[in-house]
Order: structure tokens, then sequence, then C-alpha cells
């Protein structure tokens, strides 16, 4: 751990430009983006456990199979984004498109059902501690799915741009550990939503 | 800062960027600037306004309380005033004034460039202008600013009496927030830049230990801030968007909020201690002319307080309900602590001991700071002890103890690394005269002021409360012209900062004979510090007295720094280790 390497950078004007350590932020961002996650489901599960009120009048459990449905798409999309870059790796830039397009396609389809389960509940944010803890969960991960598909197409793009991609990863690796974090947190957020029901 | 350019700087010509201590360049510094010398100055800049307006609000307090009635501003006002005040002090300077020490010290002392993600930076910096403003936004909006203090426990935080959307608690929120996304994005850029931009040979332990203090400090921002938005968020939703997270009405629980917040908010007392122990570790050698005492068990007693402080939370919940078992666990946690606290306490007495001290302001400043540590962690452990704290517990003993931490050490340390790092990278002198003033008002100010609200607080004296029994008005009366002294100690300081910027003597590279890679870079440093030719570190730092070299081809380095342009001759620059 004594002598480091330090990215390229040209001596002036290389501003901006000390390149070479994104992935190593990624990681320590994610690290501690996790705890923001970490705490929202330790506030879950304590109001969960000990709340007098828990789900409000009419509503009892959610409906499993769609959302295992969409489960199961999400987490698939994992192993494609790795597929991705294994073709990006070999140079295979179109391959990488594709396969890259088709990750971002999956993640899509997670989205738009989890707005299609989001219309059909019975129950809104309001709805005690049960309805603000689910919408809680589920829309702060959204946004997470979001933003992984932004980073994504920003990847895509760049890789249309001569010359970006020769000297290595730049970026797809961080933003594939991002979309990799955002499948886990949804496994761990599945269990405790919708197995962990009674 | 525009007048002093009788001489010609070539340097101005030659860099690409202006150099820091360029006088017609200003500008600046209200630019989106990437370069950390830059962002630094302007963090500091920033932070010491907060720090007068801050001030201003406590002379207000101070001014209510000097009578027991409250009879100055109104007891709503006053709540106010105190939630304010503390949130500026530790969002709007002390935060932030640390991670412009970040900024100047970091890339400098480990030979890189710049930090590792120069537009974050830039852009964190930015955002503290955003939430500073909107906090100061919510002085004037209908229904005044929050009134919760800066705990803002609720139910007391969700009240929304004018039932406006936008309203002071929100605003308040809201500022909190982007304050911690702002120090995420600098935590994620200074541990990166630490990790991977060392200087060649520079292993973990010769790593200088204000760099250490910051990785300790950064990482817990990284794991204790996450919680605190969370609980944030979920607060916010109750204000603004009806839901019952925290109200037990509606099946939420308060206390919840209570863990989420001081899960946090204990550790980040840690945040800016850190950083100060670390500034404490730096100067003592300098001015005492001898190595670091026990580096390496200072070293790692950072990552020692860095666990411990997450697992103390408890303690500021003894009088909240806890029960029983939870109180003893989390005592004996507490007292843990004082261990590797105890340790660099300990390694700097030792340092100092026998040494060949150089009373500059800096060092006063340090042992000012250092003699009111001790005696707060005298008061911490009584605060850890459940029985004394069930009975001191909300009374301004805790005020007392955490003003000790807080003023009387922690922004003594700031102070003294302004003196000392003020001419590395301005390239002038700060005058020592006005200096010595600055601090004489400082300690007998800041005793004045916080030394009697300990007695007040065994008398039994409530804190955040604007009147009072007149039993406790003597300790008060002492309080606030004490107060009212450090309203005055800031004169000589601000006079001193902005004079001797303008019109300063030139300084060295090295005027303190300090040990250490920064002072092997001219003063103020080139844009990109040693650009590539970054120096090979050959021994661990401080090594007064010991005449090794710190880097392979050290004379080179030395002769650089003092050679390069200064716009008027420097007398050749005094030599680095005059010591036997
Ligand atoms: C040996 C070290 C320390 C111990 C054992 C200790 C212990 C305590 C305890 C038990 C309390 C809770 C008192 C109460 O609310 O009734 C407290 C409050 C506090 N301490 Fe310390 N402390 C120590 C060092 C520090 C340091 C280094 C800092 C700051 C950097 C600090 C800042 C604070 C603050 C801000 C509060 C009060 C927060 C509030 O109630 O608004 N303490 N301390
Ligand atoms: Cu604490």
């Amino acid at each position: 751990m004594s002598a480091t390497p330090r990215g390229s950078h040209d001596a002036h004007g290389g501003h901006g430009g000390h390149g070479g350590h994104n992935l190593t932020g990624m990681v320590i961002f994610l690290l501690s983006e996790s705890v923001i996650f970490l705490a929202f489901f330790a506030g879950y599960a304590v109001l969960k456990v000990s709340s007098p009120i828990w789900r409000p009048e009419g509503v009892d459990g959610l409906a499993v199979r769609e959302p295992l449905i969409n489960t199961i798409v999400l987490v698939s999309s994992s192993f494609v984004a790795w597929f991705a870059e294994t073709r990006l790796r070999r140079g295979q830039l179109w391959a990488f498109r594709a396969v890259w397009l088709l990750t971002m396609a999956m993640g899509t389809w997670f989205v738009i059902g989890q707005a299609i389960e989001w219309r059909e509940l019975a129950f809104g944010l309001g709805s005690g501690v049960f309805g603000a803890t689910f919408y809680l969960l589920t829309g702060f991960h959204g946004l997470h799915v979001i933003t992984g598909l932004l980073l994504m197409a920003l990847m895509l793009w760049r890789s249309f741009q001569p010359g970006n991609y020769d000297g290595g990863e730049a970026g797809v690796t961080s933003v594939s550990l991002f979309w990799h974090f955002v499948d886990v947190i949804w496994v761990v957020l599945f269990l405790l939503l919708y197995v962990w029901q009674r | 800062m525009s007048s002093t350019s009788a001489s010609f700087d070539p340097r101005v010509l030659r860099a690409p960027h202006p150099v820091p201590g360029a006088p017609d360049n200003w500008k600046r510094f209200f630019t989106f600037n990437t370069d950390a010398k830059v962002i630094g100055i302007q963090y500091i800049a920033l932070a010491l306004f907060f720090l007068l307006v801050g001030g201003l609000l406590a002379m207000i307090m101070r001014g209510e309380l000097i009578t027991p009635p409250a009879d100055l501003v109104d007891p709503s006002v006053y709540n106010g005033l105190y939630t304010m005040h503390g949130t500026v002090m530790l969002f709007l300077f002390l935060f932030p004034i640390l991670n412009g020490f970040n900024n100047l010290l970091i890339p400098p002392m480990i030979g890189a460039p710049d930090m590792a993600f120069p537009r974050l930076n830039a852009l964190a910096f930015w955002l503290f202008p955003l939430f500073g403003t909107i906090l100061m936004v919510s002085f004037f909006v209908p229904g005044g600013p929050s009134t919760s203090g800066w705990w803002a426990y609720p139910p007391l935080s969700t009240q929304n009496p004018l039932g406006l959307f936008v309203n002071g608690q929100f605003l308040w929120i809201l500022a909190v927030a982007l304050s911690g996304v702002s120090s995420i994005m600098g935590a994620v850029n200074f541990v990166t830049t630490i990790l991977r931009m060392r200087a060649p040979g520079m292993g973990w332990f010769r790593l200088p230990i204000f760099c250490w203090t910051a990785v300790a400090a950064q990482v817990i921002q990284l794991v204790g801030l996450p919680v605190l938005t969370g609980g944030a968020v979920m607060l916010l939703f109750d204000l603004s968007f009806g839901t019952s997270f925290y109200q037990p009405e509606g099946g939420g629980d308060p206390m919840l909020y209570q863990h989420f917040f001081w899960f946090y908010s204990h550790p980040a007392v840690y945040v800016m201690a850190l950083p100060v122990f670390g500034i404490f570790s730096e100067l003592f050698p300098v001015y005492a002319r001898k190595p670091l005492f026990g580096y390496e068990f200072v070293a790692v007693a950072s990552f020692g307080i860095t666990f411990l402080s997450l697992i103390v939370w408890v303690h500021h919940m003894f009088y909240s309900g806890t029960p029983q078992w939870m109180r003893n666990l989390f005592m004996a946690t507490t007292m843990l602590i004082a261990v590797p606290t105890g340790i660099k306490v300990f390694a700097w007495i030792a340092t100092l001991w026998r040494g060949r001290l150089r009373l500059t302001t800096a060092m006063l400043f340090c042992l000012g700071g250092l003699i009111n540590f001790i005696f707060a962690g005298i008061t911490g452990v009584m605060l850890a002890t459940v029985p004394v704290d069930i009975h001191v517990g909300n009374t301004y003993f805790v005020v007392g103890h955490f003003h000790y931490v807080i003023f009387n050490t922690l922004t003594f340390g700031v102070f003294a690394a302004i003196y000392h790092w003020f001419p590395k990278f301005t390239g002038r002198l700060m005058y020592e005269g006005l200096g010595k003033l600055h601090f004489v008002l400082t300690f007998v100010g800041s005793t004045l002021n916080f030394l009697p609200m300990h007695w007040a607080g065994l008398m039994g004296m409530p804190r955040r409360v604007a009147s009072y029994d007149p039993e406790f008005a003597l300790a008060n009366v002492l309080a606030s012209l004490g107060a009212f002294l450090l309203g005055v100690a800031m004169i000589p300081f601000l006079l001193n900062l902005v004079s001797s910027w303008a019109r300063g003597e030139r300084a060295s590279a090295n005027p303190w004979q300090a040990i250490g890679l920064e002072w092997l870079l001219p003063s103020p440093p080139p844009l990109e510090n040693f650009e590539e030719d970054v120096p090979t570190v050959l021994n661990g730092p401080y090594g007064y007295g010991l005449n090794r070299p710190l880097v392979a081809d050290e004379a080179r380095y030395i002769a650089r720094a003092n050679a390069s342009p200064a716009p008027t001759p420097t007398p050749a620059s005094t030599p680095r280790r005059p010591e036997p």
C-alpha cells in the first residue's frame, strides 16, 4: 500500500481530468448509500414489529405474483449487464451496445411494473405507517433505478464518441456496479415487504 | 486586496491560471473553480462569514440572558435564535471550514496535484452557499425560522401552525439535507484522494496525522450521515406530506427519530473533533521541535475513535425513556471512547514535554485548546455516567460541556490552523502582535463565557430558556460579558486576515521550519503543487531533530521552493533544521 500509481493527466489545463479513480469513488459512494437503505430497513422493521396499528383497515397484505415477475426481470438484468461488460472488454462495441440496451429495457420494464402496481394499490402514502413505509421504500429504490437507467444511457451515448472507450472501462464498470447495487437492495426490499408479511 | 502590486509578479504571466497569491485575481473565488486551493479558501472565507452570523445570534441570546426576565426578545423568538445559532455554527461554520482545510492541505501533504474529482469538489462547495442561503431565508418566511432546536425532535418539529408548505422547519430540513449531500460528495472525494493519490513511498505509516484524521472523520460521514438523511426525509414527510412515521397517534414512534438523529449527530462531533486532533498533532511537533510522541498510536487511535463514536449515541437519550439495560450498555461504550482520546492527549503532552516551545500565535491557540479539551473530557465522562446525566441532562452543564469542546477546543484549533498555514497559501505572514491579542481576548472571553455555565447547570438552570430564576444571575452575567468579549476578539482577527493578505510581509517557503511535503512547495504553491515532479517519500513525518531527509533529493526541492520567483526578493529562506 505504498507507492500508488497516478492516473495519467496532462500537466496543465488537465483540471477535471485526473481520471482513473471512478471505480474507487463509486465503491465508496455505494458503501455509504447502502447505509441510508439500512436506516430505512431498520425504521421499517421497528415500526412493523412495534406499531400498535400496522395495516390500515381493509388492507390485508400485498399481492406477490406481479412483483415477483418484476423481481426476476430486475435481478436477471444484472447478469445481462455483466455480459455487456465482457463484450466491451473484448472490444465488441456493437455487441456491448446491444446487450447494454437490453439491460436498460429490463430496467425500464421494472419501473413500469412498479408504476402499475402503485396505481392499483388500495392504500396511499397517508394510510398509516404501513402505507408510508411501503411508498417510502419502493419510491426511494425506484429513484435509484431511474438514476441507474440515466447513467446507463449516458454510457451508451459515450460509446458513440470516437476513441472514448479505447483506454479502458471509462465509467461502464462503475455504472454496472451501481446497477448490481440497486438489484441487491431490491432483493432485500422484496424479502422485507412481500415475503415478511405476517 | 488589489493595491499591492507595486512590484511585478512574474508568475502571473507564467501560470496558466492565476496563483492564489496574485493580488488582482480575487474574482476567481466567485467562479466555479475546480482548483482545490481556491475551493479551500472559498470554504474558509464563507465559513468565517457564517461564524460572524452565528456569533451575532449568540450575542443577541446573551443579551437576553444578562437579566433574568425575558425582556430583550420574545421567548418564541429566543427559541428560533438558539435553533439557528446551533445549526449555523455546526453546518455552516465548523463542517465547512474543516472541509476548507481538507481541500487546502490534503493534496499538498500527500504530493497530489489536486483532489481525485475536481468537478465534484467544486459542486460540493457550491451547494454550501445554496443551503446557507436557504437557511438564512428561513428567517424571513411567515412564522419565522425553525424553533425546535438543532435536534429537531418530533412532535415539536412536525408542528405547522400556519399550514404553509414552505415554512421555517421545512427550509431547515432542506438545508440540512443539502448539507448532507455536499458532505457525502466531499467524503467520497477526500477518501479517494488519500487512498489513491499518495506520493511514491508514502505508506500509511508515513502519512501525516492530519490525513489520518481526515480519513477517520470522513468514514464517519460516510457511515453516519446517510442515517440522518434517512431520518430527515421521514421527518419531512411527516411535516409536509401527512405521514406519521414519528407520530404515535398514527402508529409511529418518536424515539425512532431520536435514534436516527443521534446515530449521526454524536459521531458528527468527532467529524469535527478528529481533524482538529490532526491539527494539534501537526502543530505541536513543529513548535516544540520534537517528533510526535507515539505517532503510530496516535494514527491508529483515530480509527478507534471512529469505531467507538458509532456505538455511543444513546448517551444523548438517557433521560428519553430509555430502558436501563440500554443506558448501562451505552454508558460503558461512552466511557471507552475516553481511551483512544486519552492516548492522543497523552501523546501531545509527551511531545511538549521538555520541548523547546516557540509560543507563536498558532502554538498559543493549540496549547489553550489542549487545556480546554482536558477539562471538556472530564465533564464528558461525568455526563456519560447515567446518574449524573439524569441530574444535569438538559441543563447548562451540558451547554458548558459541549461549548468547551466545540468552541474552546475545536474553534481554537481552527484558529491555530489559520495562523499556521496562512503564509503557505497566501504567501504572506500574519501579524503576530494582532494574533496574540486575538488569542488573549479569545481565551479570556471563552473562559468567562463557558466556565460559569457548568456552575449554573449544577445549580439546576435548564437550557433553552429565555428567562430564569434570579439565583442564576451571576453566572449568566459573567457568561454574557464573556460572549461580548468574544465578539470583540473577532476584530483583531479579521483585521489581521484582511490586512496581512493585502500587505503582510512576504512569507518564505517554510517560515516555521516545519517538516512536511507542503513545506517543500513555494508559498503559495503553484497550481498543481508538485505537478509531475512528485518527491519520493523516504521517512515518516515529524523528524524534528532527527536529521533525516523526508524525501529523496530533498535539497533540490527546498532550493526550488525558495527560488520560485517571488515579487520582492525574500532573504534566502530560513534553514529547515537549525536544531542539533
Ligand atoms: C471523552 C469524551 C466525551 C465524552 C465522554 C462525552 C460525553 C457526552 C455526553 C454523555 C453527553 C450528553 C449529555 C446530555 O445530553 O445530557 C454529551 C453531550 C455533548 N457532547 Fe460530549 N463527550 C465527549 C467529548 C465530546 C467531543 C469531542 C465533542 C465535540 C466535538 C462533544 C460534543 C458534545 C455535544 C455537542 C453535546 C451536546 C449535544 C446537545 O445536547 O445539544 N463531546 N457529551
Ligand atoms: Cu455524544
